[in-house]
């Protein structure tokens, strides 16, 4: 039986548990459910737990657990010669194995003894049924894959027979614990409970997940490249890798990759800051309500639309205009026409970037200044100060931290702002302070050293991890200290 | 009051009593502060327009495609000289249709097939998919070989191009894609009718393609389709179960502390991290296939989740504790006050919250780069573990083509993208508008 099937008749068995054992809860009071502890559906939810839940993790574990052990059975049984092969090639035997074991089962009978006795008729007989082989198989391969599927055939149905035998036993006994007195309720309560905490410590999973994964994959890159040469390397020259070759040396500093990235992030800044703030200004102090209902929505529209639209306007619209406008400026003043400005350049990402992010600033700090107290205000206001005055000198330096705050976590999703630089910012990593030429970003690196064919074992592959973790780190720096200054902030009012 | 007459008569008279107190100057500031408040908001605004006119303005021609309808000969010559169609099935998939459609097209224009310079140029006015359309005809019906049918047959990109006007005919023939005897022919076809724009329905229905006429977001659909179910079955349960356990049960103390720190966070991570966590722990470690949605709709689920637990929390906590007390009053136990008056009550706020989780996700690109959704996928996904892209990656591998047809169908399928999310975000609205209650 198949997984798929073995969950639906689980469901049905919890199904069928939840009716009997409501029904049987009531009978056992003849019908008066007031004479019940908890109201009948819990004592048909408490056997529909007992049988659902302890056989789906016995299924979950069977189905991780089995894989393993027959592997390394079917890989324990191996020739000797075979076993003195380094582990890449036994690798690729079992593959291979398991690709025989998969043809073999679309064989009939016949066709399988007649290729026990005669291997090398098997490659054009799976071939036939569809499953083409890398090599010729040898003849151990045969018995290592009739064996699999052997094993794998016993597992299924031990699986099915102990899964099915938990749900059923579990339900018996469930059922059978049902009385009038019994507190089914409190018992379905904790079930409910433990679900919740689990829930929410999927959370927590993902964080150690992200922070261990690639801090695996990374420790994989520093062995083959130092760190400090990593961290402190002017040279990003990764030098791709054909597959299997071993992998030419190539130079992977750090320092460009995340100068552009800075240097992207601050143009974006320079533009989403003042527009940001001054439209947050004007829509908490001046706007009337009117103009702030049309307005903010609006604002937050352009926080809606996905990076890699930008990307594209960047891409088709931003880039040549400034490429085409720095010609025209250029021969204006020199009659060179020669543009001065790529079309991808520091100016057009960080530009573009920065019109994605003045609604972040703009809403944060709209936040912020509203929860200034009006008291403040008014007493700037009645002692004859413009209004102008009051926001400069009161509201906004009492704002200040918490704008601080939401420009913190503004830059932090600058920079790791992605389909923006990939389209608009070009891919050379390189040293310079000009903002009209392109430059590369952590992130733009990312994504081209793991799109296409790859390999786990390759520097070129993993050093992507090793951005990814410094990215990380950085966000994650940035953030705490905003979320702590943010904090700060707010208990002085509270 | 002040009608006092003043007793001396040397004193200056009152208008010059002011004092500079430099109040033209200040008042000027305050205009200038005002000024530059309405100028950056219309910034703002202006840019969010000029972002969706380009759009627009590029992709709405990508909903109509140029097409020639003539009639085709479908000669049993061509498809099948040795009549063995019977015998060999394959000979029909691989008969060369591209022939037929030339021949056919060559007859209209009244040019000879036997001069190769014009039969080539006249088979370049036809799209490299007519082989695929033709032989959808064949194989369906076999019997129309060696009949003359109708065909409306996809004009080539560049015909495409020219035809609405996209390509500049002022640049002398050798520059362009196109050359003046094509240029004539397609004056000539579309004078008598038999090209002309129709709807695309292609772009909505075709899968990955090299040639732009014959692209489509299709795949790209379903793709992100099967991964938006996939984060809705699994972060709108997981997301509400953890929200509550930490809104209402969660006792104060260091470890939840450490969660909710953690989840502010994680919301914050970039989304290209989750990409990385999704390859290096969905595929690489647990041998979960590339490229398929639902490894996409895993790693979606992880990236979605912060926003919905933060808008669950957000929404339980607007919840009145009143409610909660007459709950409690009644007898009825935690787990029942919650389950059946505090969720349904703030049910309309996490739907809310939801909603624009999901919007988001549907517009994420970086991570799905990195889990291999880039790839050239032509056939629909029948699972979500087959082979499948996004509609945002769709959008970036388009954005990469040279051509400029792909433009215009980067422009389309970025149209199709926020029709998508502004009917997410409309129904959010909806949804907050209509169940929205005021304590």
């Amino acid at each position: 039986m198949n997984t798929s099937l073995i969950l639906l008749i689980l469901a049905i068995i919890g199904v069928a548990g939840y009716v009997a054992g409501a029904r049987y809860a009531l009978a056992l009071v003849g019908g008066i459910s007031s004479k019940l502890h908890s109201r009948p559906g819990y004592y048909g939810s408490f056997v529909a737990v007992w049988a659902i839940l302890p056989a789906v993790v016995i299924l979950f574990v069977w189905l991780v657990a089995s894989p393993m052990y027959i592997s390394s059975s079917v890989r324990g049984a191996f020739p000797e010669e075979v076993k003195t092969q380094s582990q890449a090639e036994q690798g690729l035997s079992y593959g291979m194995i398991t690709s025989i074991a998969r043809g073999m089962n679309a064989l009939t009978g016949d066709e399988i003894a007649r290729i026990e006795n005669n291997p090398v008729e098997l490659r054009a007989a799976l071939g036939a049924k569809g499953v083409a082989l890398a090599g010729d198989p040898q003849p151990f391969m045969v018995k290592a894959a009739a064996k699999l599927n052997r094993m794998t055939f016993v597992s299924r149905i031990l699986m099915t027979i102990v899964v099915l035998g938990a749900s059923i036993g579990g339900g018996l006994f469930a059922y059978r614990q049902i009385a009038p007195r019994f507190r089914a309720r409190n018992r379905v309560e904790k079930v409910v409970l433990g679900s919740l905490v689990v829930a929410s410590s999927i959370a927590i999973l993902t964080t150690v997940g992200i922070v261990a994964s690639m801090l695996t994959e990374a420790a994989h890159f520093f062995t083959a490249i130092p760190a400090w040469e990593f961290f402190f390397g002017t040279v990003w020259d990764p030098r791709f890798a054909a597959a299997g070759s071993g992998g030419s040396e190539g130079q992977f500093g750090l320092i460009p990759l995340l100068l552009g990235t800075l240097y992207i992030g601050f143009v974006a800044m320079l533009f989403a800051v003042p527009i940001g703030l001054f439209s947050a200004i004007y829509m908490s102090e001046y706007a009337s309500p009117k103009v702030r209902a049309v307005a903010k929505p609006l604002l937050e529209v352009l926080a809606g639309i996905p990076t890699i639209v930008y990307g594209f306007f960047a891409l088709t619209t931003v880039g040549p205009f400034l490429r085409d406008i720095s010609s025209q400026l250029n021969g204006l003043v020199t009659g060179d026409y020669a543009n001065f400005i790529q079309a991808q350049s520091v100016l057009t990402a960080g530009f573009v970037m920065g019109i994605m992010l003045i609604p972040y600033v703009s809403s944060l700090s709209d936040d912020i200044i509203t929860a200034v107290p009006r008291a403040l205000r008014d007493g700037s206001l009645g002692l004859g100060a413009t209004r102008s005055e009051t926001i400069k000198k009161v509201v906004l330096p009492a704002a200040l931290p918490g704008i601080v705050g939401a420009l913190l976590m503004t830059a932090s999703r600058a920079v790791g702002e992605t389909m923006i630089v990939v389209l608009a910012a070009g891919v050379a990593a390189r040293l310079q302070i000009n903002p009209f030429e392109p430059m590369t970003t952590v992130t733009v690196k990312i994504v081209n050293q793991l799109t296409g064919d790859l390999e786990f074992t390759s520097p070129q592959t993993l050093v992507a991890f090793a951005l990814g973790i410094t990215l990380f780190a950085i966000t994650l720096c940035l953030n705490i200290y905003a979320l702590y200054i943010v904090r700060k902030y707010r208990e002085q009012y509270e | 009051m002040t009608d006092v007459v003043s007793p001396a008569a040397g004193i200056p008279k009152a208008k010059s009593v002011r004092r500079d107190i430099g109040i033209k100057g200040r008042y000027a500031a305050e205009r200038r502060f005002r000024a530059y408040g309405i100028a950056a908001l219309s910034f703002g605004i202006i840019f969010l327009m000029l972002l969706l006119w380009s759009v627009v303005s590029k992709g709405y021609t990508a909903f109509q495609q140029t097409m020639i309808t003539m009639p085709v000969e479908f000669s049993q010559q061509i498809i099948d000289p040795q009549n063995e169609r019977a015998t060999n099935p394959q000979k029909l998939m691989t008969a060369n249709y591209p022939v037929v459609a030339r021949n056919a097209l060559a007859k209209l224009l009244n040019v000879s097939v036997d001069d190769r310079v014009a039969a080539r140029a006249v088979s370049q006015m036809l799209s490299d998919g007519v082989r695929v359309q033709l032989r959808d005809l064949v194989v369906a019906n076999p019997a129309i070989i060696g009949t003359t049918q109708t065909v409306r047959l996809l004009a080539s990109g560049d015909i495409d191009s020219a035809y609405k006007g996209q390509i500049d005919l002022n640049v002398s023939q050798e520059n362009r894609k196109i050359n003046d005897q094509q240029l004539g022919w397609m004056t000539q076809l579309s004078d008598s009718g038999a090209l002309a724009k129709h709807f695309n329905s292609g772009i909505f229905v075709n899968g990955a393609s090299s040639r732009p006429e014959a692209a489509g977001v299709g795949v790209a659909l379903i793709g992100s389709f099967y991964m938006m179910l996939i984060v809705l079955v699994l972060a709108l349960p997981i997301g509400v179960a953890a929200s509550i356990y930490l809104e209402e049960f969660a006792p104060k103390n260091k470890f939840t502390d450490l969660i909710e720190v953690n989840i502010n966070n994680l919301a914050a991570v970039p989304s290209i991290v989750y990409g990385l966590l999704g390859l290096a722990v969905f595929v690489n470690f647990m041998g979960l296939p590339r490229s398929a949605s639902f490894v996409g709709g895993l790693v979606l689920t992880l990236m979605t989740l912060p926003t919905i637990i933060i808008a669950t929390r957000a929404a339980l906590k607007a919840v009145p504790p009143s409610i909660r007390a007459a709950a409690l009053g009644l007898g009825a136990s935690k787990m029942q006050t919650i389950f059946h008056h505090v969720l349904p009550l703030a049910m309309p706020g996490i739907l809310t919250g939801t909603i624009i989780g999901l919007a988001h996700a549907l517009g994420e690109t970086a991570p799905l780069l990195l889990i291999g959704m880039v790839a050239f996928v032509a056939n629909y996904p029948t699972t979500p573990l087959d082979p499948s892209t996004a509609l945002p990656v769709q959008i970036y591998m388009w954005a990469n083509e040279a051509e400029r047809a792909f433009v215009e169908r980067t422009s389309g399928a970025i149209i199709i993208l926020l029709l998508f999310l502004i009917l997410m975000n409309v129904g959010a609205i909806l949804l907050r508008r209509r169940f929205e209650r005021r304590w």
